[in-house]
């Protein structure tokens, strides 16, 4: 009943959301958040892989159970996803601290 | 797959993640974006869930709903100034923005419905934790210590780009 389709279908929806919200948003914080998202929608994505595809028969030489890859990547996104709200949370912080604000309108100091 | 319960649940889930990421894009009080952020991030879990991913749903609520939000929730304590309620307003090419989206949303939805997947014996039919373990700690080893380094060396750029001086 339920198919590979839904969840890739729901994980197109999610990432269309977040994108919308990454290129309308002001607030640097909230670009940020939808960022997130985005990340989660390719999650859902590669688990969802990982469930359903069938293992390519090429595997049989690799030691790498293939099962689990997209799992894998899934841990990965995580963890790099982490890294990135860490550091863009405190770009924006430094932002707010030099400038007073974190509207992306008003820092425009490297676009021509 | 094919039990009613699990189809049921699917559709609740998408209904609550769907209607929470709007949410997050369409409210104008970031303070209330971010909490229903922290809702999409939970419905995720369910979705691992149904997916046969429970270290993955677990890791989604640690990381996610966890760390992840009291970083945002921070941020916004920090920076917010007057004027909360209309802290998360769109700019100027938010109906760009939504043409945007739609053409994405479009060419993916587009490929899925012609792309035929090899969908034959399921991948991940029961819980692997075990099995993701091994697989991390064996065979992905290198890349998940680059990934360490990797969140060593965020956290010391955090430190030194968010410190006053």
């Amino acid at each position: 009943m339920l198919s590979l389709n839904h969840f890739l279908l729901l994980g197109a929806v999610l990432f269309s959301i977040g994108l919308y919200g990454a290129l309308s948003r002001r607030n640097a914080v909230a670009i940020l958040m939808c960022i997130e998202l985005m990340f989660n929608a390719v999650n859902i994505t590669l688990v969802a892989f990982a469930r359903f595809l069938a293992p390519a028969a090429t595997a049989s030489q690799s030691l790498a159970p293939v099962s689990t890859v997209g799992q894998v990547f899934t841990i990965f996104v995580i963890t790099v996803a982490a890294a990135e709200a860490a550091v863009g949370l405190a770009i924006v912080l430094a932002i707010y601290r030099t400038r007073r604000t974190i509207s992306v309108e008003d820092v425009d100091l490297m676009k021509w | 797959m094919n039990d009613p319960i699990i189809a049921i649940a699917f559709f609740v889930l998408a209904a609550v993640l769907l209607i929470s990421a709007l949410a997050v894009v369409m409210l104008r009080n970031i303070v209330h974006s971010a909490l229903f952020l922290a809702l999409a991030f939970v419905s995720v879990a369910g979705f691992y869930i149904l997916l046969n991913a429970e270290f993955l749903a677990a890791v989604q609520i640690l990381i996610y709903a966890g760390a992840v939000m009291i970083l945002l929730l921070f941020a916004i304590m920090l920076t917010q100034r007057a004027n909360t309620p209309m802290s998360n307003v769109s700019n100027s090419q938010a109906g760009l923005a939504a043409i945007v989206a739609a053409a994405v949303f479009v060419v993916l939805a587009f490929v899925l419905s012609k792309t035929s997947w090899l969908t034959g014996a399921a991948a991940v039919t029961q819980p692997n934790t075990e099995v993701l373990g091994k697989a991390l700690f064996d065979y992905y080893v290198l890349p998940f210590e680059i990934a360490s380094v990797l969140l060593l060396v965020a956290m010391i750029g955090a430190i030194v780009i968010a410190r006053e001086d």
